[in-house]
């Protein structure tokens, strides 16, 4: 026990006397933690439109102005021009044109029914879907509150029959829509794992290059000392990564913390041997610091990318879904979000964190005797 | 020879040598392409649904099956109470659920309104928006027929509105991620191979060497390169191929063009891997600089996932520092829209600055270095 708090000890006066790297390991990521956090939001505001109102009667003014009191949508252009708005769309700077015809009034009047052009921009992608559905939502709300005139010598049919079905929506969870919810603890995990993986794949792999690895070798700590004393100070860190986001993300975010935090640190607690596990099993397959971080690079790549963090996993090629399952940033992302913000307990999140558990538990394992053998 | 021919020719040899390094460098991109291609997606064409129904009967089961037949939306759950929601949520294993009230088929035959909740996870508010959108719009839908079946309904008007998606018709969401996805993998590889070069350079003495040679600074930053340049481009062609023909991504615009715009993207990521190693002293600290500002800055402030419109104001001009940002906006628009260089100028322009101010402050540091 002596020997593995000694050589941890050395690992602490390590990272603590280099400056760069401290600075590198706390201060960047929870910078990183309050400014990227902002970034990742589908969120739609002020989105430009355009308009084009061929028609230019009460009932095409109606339409317009319920467009521009919606808050969502900016218009910056109404010149009724379609090369206008080709050329608007090209050069990106709308995202939606409404083409209003020349009869809609007309033909509302005369028939009940009219259209609406909606050139949506495809190339914003999933702001593209939003943007058109709460254009169809103004539509529809303008046309429900207009009745039709009375046509002369049509049926009489005044007065709107009372809705046939109410529907109520709810949206749990984070009923104010807010991104940042959602971003900040995914954001955090992605941090811990880089940190946590990073760091203890190239820390061994220095030793390797520098020589001092045989030193250790022929010391009388044994192999388990070594392990648990060089990832210790690491794992460590990974924690008190986990409780600085988190301050951060309550105090700035104001992120809800809706189940148990001894939970989530339990859960981090093994998620982070996972992530110091998997550095330690490449600084074993590795013979330099460079290859050390490419390797790393690419596993942890790959790990944020298809993990669910950024693009939800529903979305994923089937087969893409598959492999995630392998994929331990996945399970702790989902479960962070559970316990932060569904509130999820112990029997809700269990299925990913034995998931966990025995990742966890291979990855030592592997790491282990991967290291034997090199150093054998 | 002149000394740079010299310089070039060593590095050439350097990259030569080690084979499988530059297979690995040339290969990755087009592994993580395919990965990421196949994975970053945000369409959603399976919900999984929970139902809450008090009082079964025909009424109820026909709206379900109104439900599971738009054929996005798969019932996974049929619980008698609300409060049976919470642990279906909280494992995931629904994503939204509709509530019948008591007497929804009562109501409903009485022509009273019948009440019905629809709640959906909004943990991922975008998912949870679109969720929203597609059962209102399977509600709708059964309130406007049965409205036509009663004919002589109110005076009520409809606006349709037809929507015309411009540029990806289809919604295929790798049309969009691709592009972006490109611009993500070059840059990170990119910078990574200047970065290692010069700095292994510093940590094996040799750095001395080169800045006692008749080497100028220029000349050195261009010998490193150079040779890169040519091993970041084969690495675009193959991208360019496979998303060509692995994801179907259309070229529309001038693939003369495209290539163009990806040099000097490639370009500009080189230098920023310079610049980094001019600055640090060793592979490590290079290393950890490149991972950091590259990563989740380049996936999150480029506007490959996430729209740069949507940030902040603030977030909106640090972006600006990102070619990543611009190049994105060049590679969708050469690809989806078959725009020309009409309209892109203003991006490349700050591509071509970009790296011009990277490559000369890269030459600064060497020559302080000098001194």
């Amino acid at each position: 026990m002596r020997r593995i708090l000694f050589l941890a000890q050395a690992e602490v006066l390590h990272i603590v006397r280099d400056r760069i790297l401290l600075a590198q390991t706390l201060l960047v990521p929870m910078v990183q933690l309050i400014i990227l956090s902002n970034a990742a939001t589908f969120e739609i505001r002020n989105t430009p439109i355009q308009i084009v109102d061929f028609d230019r009667t009460s009932a095409s003014r109606g339409v317009v102005n319920r467009l521009a009191a919606n808050g969502h949508f900016q218009i910056v252009d109404t010149t009724p021009s379609l090369a206008r708005v080709e050329e608007r769309l090209l050069d990106g700077s709308i995202t939606m044109a409404v083409v209003i015809p020349r009869d809609f009034e007309q033909s509302l009047v005369k028939t009940g029914l009219a259209s609406v052009q909606l050139s949506v921009n495809g190339e914003k992608g999933s702001a593209a879907g939003i943007v058109q559905a709460y254009a169809t939502r103004v539509l529809k709300q303008y046309a429900a509150g207009v009745t039709r005139p009375a046509q002369p010598g049509g049926p009489d049919r005044l007065g709107a029959a009372p809705p046939r079905i109410d529907v109520r929506m709810r949206s749990r969870y984070n009923p104010t829509l807010n991104y940042k919810y959602y971003m900040v603890p995914g954001i955090l995990v992605a941090l811990m794992t880089i940190i946590g993986s990073l760091l203890s794949a190239q820390n061994i792999a220095r030793e390797k290059e520098l020589g001092t690895l045989e030193q250790l070798n022929v010391t009388p700590i044994t192999r388990g000392q070594f392990i648990i004393a060089k990832l210790l100070p690491f794992w460590v860190l990974g924690l008190i990564e986990l409780s600085l986001g988190l301050l951060i993300g309550t105090l700035v975010f104001g992120i809800p913390v809706r189940g148990s935090l001894p939970l989530l640190y339990a859960v981090a607690a093994v998620y982070l041997a996972v992530a110091v596990g998997i550095g330690l099993w490449i600084s074993a397959l590795v013979d330099t610091q460079q290859q050390a971080m490419f390797v790393t690079f690419f596993i942890v790549n790959i790990y944020l990318l298809m993990s669910g963090l950024f693009t939800p996993i529903d979305s994923m090629a089937p087969w893409v879904q598959t492999v995630t399952f392998i994929n331990p940033v996945r399970h702790f992302v989902a479960i962070s979000r559970a316990i932060l913000m569904k509130g999820a307990g112990p029997a809700e999140i269990a299925e990913p964190f034995l998931i966990l558990i025995g990742t966890a538990a291979l990855v030592l394992f592997v790491a282990v005797q991967q290291y034997r053998k090199r150093a054998a | 020879m002149t000394a740079l021919q010299g310089l070039l020719r060593k590095e050439v040899f350097h990259i030569r040598r080690d084979r499988r390094t530059a297979t690995v460098l040339v290969a990755l991109p087009v592994v993580q392409v395919l990965l990421f291609g196949s994975a970053i997606r945000t369409d959603v064409d399976d919900v999984r649904l929970a139902v809450v129904d008090p009082a079964p009967n025909h009424v109820t089961l026909a709206f379900r099956n109104r439900f599971t037949a738009a054929g996005v939306f798969r019932i996974v759950a049929v619980v008698p109470r609300t409060e049976d929601l919470d642990p279906l949520f909280q494992t995931g294993t629904a994503q939204q659920a509709i509530v019948f009230s008591h007497d929804f088929a009562v109501d409903l035959g009485r022509g009273a309104p019948a009440r019905l909740l629809l709640i959906t996870d909004a943990t991922e508010p975008n998912t949870g928006s679109l969720l929203q959108a597609y059962a209102e719009a399977v509600v709708n839908q059964w309130a406007s027929e049965s409205d036509r079946a009663g004919s002589l309904g109110p005076a009520r008007i409809s606006i349709v509105p037809q929507i015309r998606l411009r540029f990806n018709p289809t919604r295929a969401s790798s049309n969009l991620f691709v592009p972006g996805l490109m611009a993500f993998v070059l840059t990170i590889i990119c910078a990574l191979m200047t970065a290692i070069s010069l700095t292994r350079e510093k940590e094996t003495g040799t750095m001395e060497a080169l800045l006692v040679s008749p080497l100028r600074p220029w000349e050195i930053i261009a010998g490193k390169v150079l040779p890169y340049l040519a091993v970041g481009f084969a690495s675009l062609l193959l991208v360019l191929v496979e998303a060509r023909f692995v994801f179907a991504v259309p070229v529309r615009g001038s693939v003369l063009l495209l290539l163009a715009e990806g040099l000097l993207y490639v370009l500009v990521s080189l230098a920023f891997g310079i610049l980094i190693s001019a600055r640090t002293s060793s592979q490590r600290l290079a290393m950890m600089g490149v991972f950091l500002t590259t990563l989740l800055p380049n996936v999150l402030l480029s506007g490959f996932i996430f729209p740069v419109e949507s940030m902040p104001a603030v977030l909106q001009w640090i972006s600006f520092i990102f070619p990543g940002r611009w190049f994105v906006v060049i590679a969708r628009g050469i690809m989806l829209k078959g725009v020309g260089v009409e309209y892109l100028w203003r991006e490349t322009l700050y591509i071509a600055l970009l790296a011009t101010v990277l490559l000369a402050a890269s030459v600064r540091s060497f020559r302080e270095r000098l001194e």
